[in-house]
């Protein structure tokens, strides 16, 4: 399954690791920063007993 | 007008600080870089053009904070603000001042610290003139940069970080004319090109600058 | 119906809410489909060998770094022009996917420089461009994290965006000036010319749509969260006042 890199494997292979780590760090701090507000938000809502939105 | 660039003038040199020490760190950036490469003239002479243009760069960037921040604290940028002359043209007053108390000292200085780094004899005259050309946009860009940041209490290291970008055509353009001059190469382009970024930033970021300011000043 | 609509912040995360499903789906497919084609089922280049494969990654990514600086300056324009907060957020939201898509291209870049050009960095007009490029990511993301005001950051970053927007391109031809170009040309002009060959062209096309995806559902996704923060602030503003 896997293809035939040669000798360049490394340079293919770590192209493609390091795209995905500086993407998933990314997503997760989009995530994070989401989960996060959503949080604090709701609980200023409830606090104050508005729910419009 | 000219009472307030003179104004800016006397002050500039009666607080001390900017006005000499903007000069002191290119001398010293110009001692302390043939130390760290070495001796050898070949070598030094190839890169003196670049090295005085980044020293003449970093030297301008020491004293931009300085250009709205004291009269921001005492409240004077208000006043100048409600002036009837426009901001605009305040800014560029100002661009002008920090332009005379480091800009043109450090061309003048050039020549010298040029013998310190090897420069070839064809390079002089090309490395007054394109400082001379240049350091206006420096110091109109950095005008445009402190404008940004005046309102905020740690701005000088976040100033440097919007402003250098800003510097990279100069730079570039101002460092390869001296290095054709030296080399004894055609240079109309980039010198026109050098030129034309120093009029089209004097003429156009005043703006950008003024509009930077009455956002901060809101 | 009129675009602007779109302004109305609580319009915006109606509709965005209803989107964004649909964008990641869609989003994932694409680069699913796009990275398993080019990475398994194309054939090596001739003169790269397997390195060609980096294509589907460097390429997308560059695309989107300098697409997402013009969407910054879109909508700067918009929030300058018109005052509504959502563009302006929208301008935050992108400039860190933009300054991740500068990453990836220049580290993909460099792995594939090393074997190919012999060397991980050179100071090739496009390579050079790129690291300024980041540089006005970097500064333009500092200024909004130091403002605090919402409003005089969203001024005053719009403003630095546009003024940037001039020096990047100053650069770009600077940079084109100073050192001749170790690059190829553009692998998808319009000019068939110089273009790359069409079995790889096809799985690419399917991974830029990718990286476009992915650009809009991070900057929908980072945009509600900055409206949520805001909604936050002006709710906690108003509890300090009561």
């Amino acid at each position: 399954m896997m293809p035939d890199l040669g000798k360049y494997s490394f340079a293919v292979l770590g192209s493609y690791a390091a795209s995905a780590v500086l993407i998933v760090v990314l997503v997760a701090l989009s995530f994070w920063q989401r989960a996060r507000v959503k949080r604090a938000l709701a609980e200023v809502e409830a606090r104050q007993g508005k729910t419009d939105d | 007008m000219r009472a307030l660039l003179s104004r800016d003038l006397r002050l500039a040199i009666r607080s001390g600080g900017g006005f000499g020490l903007g000069l002191a760190f290119f001398f010293l950036l110009s001692v302390l870089v043939p130390l760290g490469v070495g001796p050898e003239g070949g070598t030094l002479g190839r890169i003196a053009p670049g090295i005085l243009w980044v020293g003449a760069l970093l030297a301008c960037l020491l004293s931009l904070d300085r250009i709205f921040a004291l009269d921001f604290e005492d409240g004077s940028l208000d006043l100048l603000a409600t002036a009837p002359i426009p901001l605009e043209a305040v800014v560029a007053l100002k661009a002008l001042a920090h332009w005379l108390v480091t800009g043109l000292p450090l061309t003048l200085l050039a020549p010298g610290l040029g013998v310190l780094l090897n420069l070839p004899p064809e390079g002089y005259v090309w490395l007054v003139l394109s400082l001379l050309l240049g350091t206006p946009a420096l110091s109109v860009i950095g005008a445009f940069g402190a404008a940004l940041v005046v309102g905020l209490r740690r701005g000088g290291l976040l100033l440097s970080l919007l402003v250098l970008p800003l510097y990279v055509p100069t730079l570039i353009f101002g460092a390869e004319v001296v290095r054709r001059g030296a080399e004894g190469l055609a240079l109309a382009t980039p010198l026109a090109l050098l030129a034309g970024i120093s009029l089209g930033a004097a003429a156009l970021l005043p703006f950008a600058a003024a509009a930077a300011l009455r956002v901060n000043l809101r | 119906m009129s675009i602007w609509e779109y302004a109305n912040p609580k319009r915006f995360m109606q509709t965005s809410a209803r989107a964004l499903p649909w964008v990641v789906g869609l989003t994932l497919l694409c680069l699913v489909v796009g990275l398993v084609w080019g990475f398994f089922f194309t054939p090596d280049d001739f003169r790269q060998g397997s390195t060609v494969k980096i294509i589907y990654l460097h390429v997308p990514s560059a695309m989107m770094a300098i697409n997402a600086w013009v969407m910054m300056l879109v909508t700067s324009l918009i929030w300058i022009v018109r005052r509504h907060h959502v563009s302006a957020l929208a301008a935050k939201a992108a400039a860190p996917v933009g300054l991740t898509f500068t990453l990836v291209a220049l580290v993909t870049g460099a792995l594939w420089g090393q074997p190919m050009w012999g060397t991980w960095w050179a100071w090739d007009p496009r390579l050079t461009a790129f690291l300024i490029l980041t540089l006005f990511y970097f500064g333009y993301i500092a200024l909004w994290a130091a403002v605090e005001d919402p409003d005089t950051a969203a001024d005053l970053t719009a403003i630095l965006c546009l003024v940037g927007s001039v020096f990047a391109l100053l650069s770009r031809y600077a940079v084109n000036f100073w050192n001749q170009g170790l690059h190829q040309g553009a692998s998808l002009s319009l000019d068939k010319e110089e273009n790359v060959a069409d079995v790889f062209w096809l799985p690419l096309l399917v991974c830029i749509a990718g990286f476009v995806l992915l650009f809009v559902t991070l900057v929908l996704m980072r945009t509600r969260t900055e409206i949520r923060s805001r909604r936050l602030k002006a709710l906690l503003a108003r509890e300090r006042v009561a």
